[in-house]
């Protein structure tokens, strides 16, 4: 394959990043917003082209004769050079999930370019502060997402982690006068810090063992005859396993050291996934512009951690604990954040926590795969969710932006009754709240049943609990569907500041966005990503092979957990009534930790300003004020003092002199004395 | 002697000293700084272009340019002067510092003259201790570097400048007098029973002949002296009061420069010379120097003056310079010297951005201002891509510095572990790697409080943004700070040769 391609689909943003960031002030706005937007258009033709060749073309680098996807290197340069064996490079790897991403970033990334055209005006057509400066952001975001799901090596992940976690930083604090977004961007790049220490702890235990930090080395063996080209081998990974089992410590703290690298690498994904207890972020950094909120938080970097986990799939197999690790934390998480986001106020907030719920059921998915049950249907349905879970939730977020943008306010005690004012919204919205519900045929219906199944596959517990999730979600997804688009509408609603549709800039993104949440369902997934390469159904490749590869009993129950939930929001919230007071005053406590996100953010805060910043560093800067400087200090001081107390010796009086020069004498006549006899 | 081109690193200086004698007006001295520290760049990049073609052609020596002229013959003192990769990248940082800060101190003043002449006499000590590899010549023009800084801080500096300059001063002449202890007692066992004595460095580190137990006593004395200079705790509290005291390009110097012979020195003498001891007794510096990553950061989580947040940035970013270096391989060494560079880049643009904004605001209290962003947007923007730099983004030169460190050191420390000879280093190393997250606590507090947010005070609305000799400073900054954090691969090329297998045999360093 040709390295033009892979390269201007990194080049385009990077260029337009420092275009945009550069000269981007001197610009018009509207100049600005276009080249950004066009820059973009570009890449997703590009990286569509890229794509599509590698799922179709059915080249040798891409596809063998068994039918297996293979992992290709398009490119691969050294960056930095360690050691003769260890090396940093820069490269682009195309394999399935890769060219799975390279649709979806693209994809999402173009229909927020476009939207913020409308989206960074107000009501009077003008333009935000800063909207040159936006666009340079969402450039820089752009190439740092692509550069890392294109990574040949766990470095050049970890590079693009931290470049994607300074974008998401600059996007979430673009209002930079409003002190809560300050504190929000803040608290996103701290906790995610955080997460990246134990990311990059792992990365240096996993490199020091292995030697290296090629995905390629620790995963997968060289198609011979083909150069830069591999195929994903469990013959590899237990290699690398064998030796951390034959050094010299193979154990630390009860667990194996492999078992260590790996569950430290998932603490970077869980910082950036947002899994319990590193979520904290992901809620308040809705205080960026809405656009943002859907590309950055609800579409692309916060699945970073589910591609990390599935990108390095064959080591976790290799360790189940670590495996059970990753379920535990993303069946909490799943249930945490669905419990809470039934309670919540501001739109955005709902969908926050929808968002970490529905990235919890990707972990779940991944966590649970067995590869001998259903060629590991659960990698495969992990990714499916994560590709349909983009295209809609980027649909609800732009929605809510919609919302937000015509009432100006983020609450949906602001909004109620918009059905009649803003049908488009309306449509697309619903269509975004069946998709994620579960509700055939839309996209989340056969991505999340795929969920269930994997899980059905794993245990009796993981699929009860999850179909419960999934219950809880097409609950609250609906509950936030009625509180918007029904009950009695506002009063301020009448007159001329009735809200509307917005500009097409606006509304296109969600038309299309909707038709992509309507069919993506069809996708056969199963053909284009396992987590081998291996194709599920070989030689069936039309929209049905989904329908006809679905498991039924499994289906049904989730279909009917879906819309029995559906039909219990409808009771109670399709018109004002009191059953949810009700429900509240029935069970107070649980009303009020869900409401309160269970306090966590209470808990942190403690952790750092009472912990961190009162019991640590302001001990330490007592202590090296008052103890260390006042050693040097008092050092000082007695020099100061001996001084003062023998400069008298020094008076100048002739008498004293003579005193001394006696005394002296007198001494030295002794002593010569006593040595003589 | 003027055939040598390294010479004029020291030729250059001194003209500039007298050119600047000679000034009558403020255009002329500016004159005379800029041009004489750009012919020092200029300088120092041909060297490097220069070095790099020889070394390709196939030059192994451990020293290139050397020369040596006698000076003091009956103790054998020389001039002598040589760079490997490492010199040559401390003398392009100090030309660089240098030539920025000339411009950050374009409206200088009262005396202008007068700073600029002890401005550019501490430079000469400066690229003269990077040439030399005579330790005599090399203690002296230490010393000719340490003492303008007194008058420098004492005159042209702010706040309770006497204090600062004078604290500053007896510390770092309390480090010299262990230094010259160690450098003598390295002289009397430079050279074999009969033969003769030496200063010259490469003589010394090819005669081995320094004893075991002499080792012992000389390796801390050298070590603690050059660390004073490199912040290590607990000898580093002149750093922050030195440091707030100090006007923009003293600063600048300081923490760019001249911070960094102190690690120069503790590599070029303690180590290059005594490998055996450091190996041995690396353990106690290596706590001393670890405690400094996490002390220097904790603290500036909770300073509310600029110049000291940034000071104490400084001692947790120059305690990882030692921290490396003791970890003894490749590696972790090859990241020291960049982190050397590194923070010798972003610390000097640091402190020429906050004297650019105190002299606007006359203010360092992070408390009192607020929301330059929307006031002084150049200066802002480029206060955060330095934090950025600062808190080890990729594409900047922090990330590069502290993962090839992290990546030696952890390497050192799991070796030691897995041979059973203790945790300390792995442990230590997994201490240090935690102050990346304490960086960017205290760095976007920073950014936070005082670009972001609403503005604290209105008086502050009507300040201008950057003049163009600030921009020229900061910008050139920027851009060296990106280029290693984007190419970094030529910087570690660069450096990597003074440690290959056959010049640093003695260490029997992997």
């Amino acid at each position: 394959m040709d390295i033009t391609l892979p390269l201007l689909i990194l080049a385009i943003p990077l260029f337009m990043f420092l275009l945009l960031g550069l000269v981007g002030m001197k610009m018009s706005h509207k100049l600005a917003g276009t080249l950004g937007t066009l820059g973009m258009g570009t890449v997703l033709v590009l990286s569509y082209t890229t794509a599509f060749t590698y799922f179709f073309s059915g080249a040798p680098e891409f596809i063998n004769a068994a039918g297996e996807r293979l992992q290709y290197m398009v490119f691969n340069t050294t960056w930095l050079q360690f050691t003769d064996t260890l090396v940093i490079k820069l490269g682009f790897l195309l394999d399935p999930i890769s060219a799975m991403m390279l649709v979806v970033i693209p994809t999402i990334s173009f229909m927020v370019h476009l939207y913020s055209l409308g989206y960074m005006r107000d009501h009077h057509g003008v333009y935000e502060h800063g909207f040159q400066r936006f666009y340079a952001f969402l450039s820089l975001f752009s190439f740092s997402m692509l550069g890392l799901v294109v990574a040949t090596n766990i470095f050049q992940m970890y590079i693009f982690w931290e470049l994607v976690g300074a974008s998401s930083y600059l996007l979430i604090g673009f209002y930079y006068k409003k002190p809560s977004a300050v504190s929000a961007s803040k608290k996103a790049f701290i906790v995610t810090r955080f997460a990246d220490l134990g990311f990059l702890i792992g990365i240096l235990v996993l490199s020091y063992y292995t030697g290296t930090f090629d995905f390629a080395a620790l995963t997968s063996v060289p198609v011979d005859g083909l150069a830069n080209v591999s195929q994903v081998s469990l013959g590899t990974a237990e290699s690398v396993r064998s030796i951390f089992e034959n050094s010299a410590a193979p154990m630390f703290m009860g667990a194996s050291v492999l078992t260590w690298a790996l569950v430290l690498i998932f603490m970077g994904g869980m910082g950036k996934s947002a899994m319990m207890p590193l979520h904290i972020w992901l809620p308040d950094a809705m205080e960026g512009p809405t656009p943002v909120s859907a590309l950055i938080h609800a579409a692309t970097m916060v699945v970073a951690g589910v591609y990390l986990v599935a990108r390095l799939f064959p080591l976790y197999i290799m360790e189940p604990s670590a495996m059970q690790i990753i379920v535990w934390v993303g069946a909490l998480t799943a249930l945490y954040a669905a419990m809470v986001a039934c309670t919540q106020i501001d739109i955005k907030r709902v969908l926050a926590f929808s968002t970490i719920s529905q990235i919890a059921f990707m972990m779940v998915s991944l966590g649970v795969t067995d590869i001998n049950f259903h060629h590991g249907i659960g990698y495969m349905a992990g990714m499916f969710h994560l590709f349909t879970h983009a295209m809609f939730k980027a649909l609800l977020f732009l929605c809510a932006g919609a919302l937000i943008h015509a009432i100006g306010s983020n609450d949906y005690t602001d909004m109620h009754g918009l059905r009649k004012y803003m049908p488009v919204t309306h449509i697309t919205f619903l269509i975004g709240c069946l998709a994620i519900a579960g509700i055939i045929p839309f996209a989340g219906f056969f991505s999340k049943d795929e969920i269930l199944t994997a899980c059905f596959g794993n245990s009796m517990l993981w699929y009860v609990w999850m179909s419960l999730v999934a219950g809880l979600t097409a609950f609250y997804m609906f509950r936030l569907y009625y509180l918007i688009f029904w009950w009695k509408e506002h009063k301020v609603h009448e007159g001329h500041h009735q809200p509307s549709d917005q500009p097409w800039t606006m509304t296109a993104p969600l038309v299309i966005l909707a038709a992509i949440s309507c069919v993506a369902g069809f996708v056969p997934f199963g053909n284009l990503v396992t987590w081998n390469g291996h194709q599920m159904f070989p030689g069936e490749n039309s929209f049905l092979t989904n329908l006809q590869h679905l498991d039924w009993a499994v289906a049904a129950i989730s279909l009917a957990v879906a819309i029995i939930a559906i039909l219990v929001a409808t009771v109670m919230y399709r018109k004002e009534n009191d059953l949810p007071a009700k429900f509240k005053n029935a069970l107070p406590a649980l009303w009020d930790w869900c409401y309160h996100r269970f306090y966590w953010d209470e808990l942190y805060q403690f952790i750092t300003h009472k912990i961190i910043f009162g019991c640590i560093s302001r001990p330490i800067a007592w202590f090296d004020r008052h103890i260390i400087d006042g050693a040097m200090d008092g050092l000082a001081y007695v020099t100061n003092k001996a001084s003062v107390a023998i400069k008298d010796f020094q008076s100048g009086k002739i008498q004293m002199y003579v005193w001394f020069y006696l005394a002296g004498a007198l001494l030295l006549g002794a002593i010569t004395a006593f040595c003589l006899l | 002697m003027f055939s040598n081109i390294l010479i004029y690193f020291v030729v250059i200086p001194l003209v500039m000293l007298a050119g600047l004698a000679l000034c009558r007006n403020i255009r002329q001295i500016r004159a005379v700084a800029v041009t004489g520290s750009l012919a020092l760049t200029a300088l120092s990049i041909w060297l490097l272009v220069d070095y790099l073609a020889l070394r390709a052609a196939g030059e192994t020596a451990p020293m290139l340019y050397t020369g040596s002229w006698s000076w003091f013959g009956p103790l054998n003192i020389n001039l002598s002067v040589g760079v490997d990769g490492i010199s040559i990248a401390m003398l392009i940082l100090s030309s660089i510092i240098l030539l920025t800060g000339s411009f950050a101190s374009w409206k200088i003043e009262p005396h202008t003259k007068d700073f600029f002449l002890w401005l550019i006499l501490l430079s000469t000590g400066v690229f003269g201790f990077f040439i030399s590899i005579d330790l005599f010549t090399m203690f002296m023009f230490y010393e000719v570097a340490l003492i303008p800084m007194y008058l420098l801080i004492g005159v042209w500096g702010s706040g309770n400048k006497n204090y600062s300059a004078m604290k500053l001063t007896l510390m770092l002449m309390g480090g010299s007098a262990f230094l010259m202890l160690g450098l003598i007692g390295i002289y009397y066992h430079s050279a074999p029973e009969g033969a003769v004595r030496t200063w010259n460095i490469l003589e010394i580190a090819q005669n081995g002949a320094i004893s075991h137990g002499w080792q012992y006593f000389l390796f801390p004395m050298t070590f603690v002296g050059f660390g004073v200079l490199g912040a290590m705790f607990p000898f580093h509290t002149w750093s922050p009061d030195g440091h707030a005291s100090a006007p923009t390009a003293v600063s600048m110097l300081h923490a760019g420069v001249l911070m960094k012979l102190g690690g120069y020195g503790c590599f070029r003498v303690a180590i290059y010379l005594m490998p055996e001891a450091a190996q041995e007794l690396a353990w106690i510096f290596l706590i001393l120097t670890g405690i400094s990553v996490v002390y220097g950061a904790f603290s500036a989580c909770v300073q509310t003056d600029l110049k000291y947040i940034n000071a104490y940035s400084s001692v947790s970013h120059c305690g990882l310079v030692l921290f490396a270096i003791l970890m003894l391989n490749t590696t972790a060494m090859t990241g020291a010297i960049m982190q050397m560079l590194s923070h010798g880049l972003m610390t000097a643009l640091f402190f020429a951005l906050i004297g650019m904004i105190y002299g606007r605001t006359h203010t360092r209290d992070i408390r009192q201002m607020g929301g330059l962003m929307k006031i002084m947007p150049f200066l802002a923007v480029c206060y955060v891509i330095a934090g950025m730099a600062s808190l080890g983004l990729p594409g900047l030169s922090g990330f590069v510095a502290e993962m090839t460190i992290f990546v030696g050191s952890f390497k050192a420390g799991m070796t030691d572990y897995l041979a059973g000879n203790g945790s300390l280093r792995l442990v230590f190393t997994i201490i240090a790697c935690c102050s990346i997250v304490i960086t960017a606590v205290y760095i976007l507090r920073v950014v936070g409080k005082l670009l972001l947010g609403p503005v604290q005070d209105e008086h502050h609305l009507t300040l201008t943004d950057a003049a163009w000799w600030e921009r020229t400073s900061t910008v050139v900054l920027i851009i060296c700070v990106a280029a290693i954090g984007c190419f970094p691969n030529f910087f570690a090329d660069l450096i990597k040769f003074t440690f290959s297998p056959s010049i640093f045999a003695v260490i029997g360093m992997n």
